[in-house]
């Protein structure tokens, strides 16, 4: 059993570093914002990880509101960035083109 | 302790392995998609299927009521703000031009917001003629297919 819980938790911490690299490196806002959403997925799983290896259940209100609140963060990001102007949009469009060709 | 217990315990330690493979599969996604369109296609897996795998281990293990109809609400929140927030920051990359229009094998927004476009360029910030095309669209074919961030809901 605990081999098992070892195994799920390296595995968060990988996929957390994973979107932690692309967070830093995103080229956009877009990618951030996406990236950060990941982020704060893993960490509610986490939560819930953590509260199946302890056998306890105090964190069920955390995992509620974070999940309830994530939504905010994401719409308030995405209202953001329509508004930015055409030039900035078509620079960071030609960055991201350049960046996987 | 029973042995149904042992069983109960190990499909749950089980489930969160699942969980976390999705999880991991999201971040590697996220680090080799090449748009954000696919990063976002990436991302949406562990946030439904990921935690109600998560919320399923911990009602196994815990095994009372109580606590399943404390979980509840976590799904169901989830399931309700997931596709709204995934809808929002699509549409606003989309918007934005971070879209590789290349890479699609259809683009059914295209029309709906050149139609947008033109019935808001009375009332619009952005106005550009059918003539020439947004600053943000040169490297692309189709001329008004998105770089009119003011053009509408």
């Amino acid at each position: 059993m605990t081999v098992l819980w070892f195994i799920a938790g390296i595995l968060f911490t990988a996929a957390a570093l994973c979107v932690l690299g692309r967070l830093i490196a995103g080229p956009t806002l877009i990618d951030r914002l996406i990236a950060s959403d990941v982020l704060l997925t893993t960490l509610v799983l986490v939560v819930g990880t953590e509260m199946v290896v302890n056998g306890h259940t105090r964190t069920i209100p955390l995992m509620v509101v974070l999940v309830a609140t994530a939504i905010l963060s994401s719409i308030a990001v995405a209202r953001f960035a329509s508004r930015t102007t055409a030039q900035s949009a078509g620079a960071a469009a030609t960055e991201d083109d350049d960046a996987h060709l | 302790m029973p042995i149904s217990d042992v069983i109960l315990d190990v499909v749950a330690a089980v489930l969160l392995i699942v969980a976390a493979l999705l999880t991991l599969a999201a971040a590697v996604g996220l680090l080799r998609f090449p748009d954000p369109l696919s990063r976002l296609h990436a991302a949406t897996k562990p946030q439904i299927l990921g935690l109600i795998l998560v919320v399923l281990a911990l009602a196994l293990s815990e095994r009372s009521w109580t606590v399943l109809f404390m979980l509840v609400p976590v799904i169901v929140l989830q399931l309700l703000t997931a596709p709204i927030s995934a809808h929002m920051v699509g549409r606003a990359g989309y918007r934005n031009g971070n879209v590789d229009v290349d890479n699609l094998v259809v683009d059914e927004l295209a029309p709906d917001v050149d139609a947008a476009g033109r019935s808001s360029l009375s009332g619009g910030a952005w106005k550009d003629e059918p003539g020439q095309s947004a600053p943000g669209d040169s490297r692309r074919g189709r001329p008004r297919s998105s770089g009119s961030p003011a053009a509408g809901p």
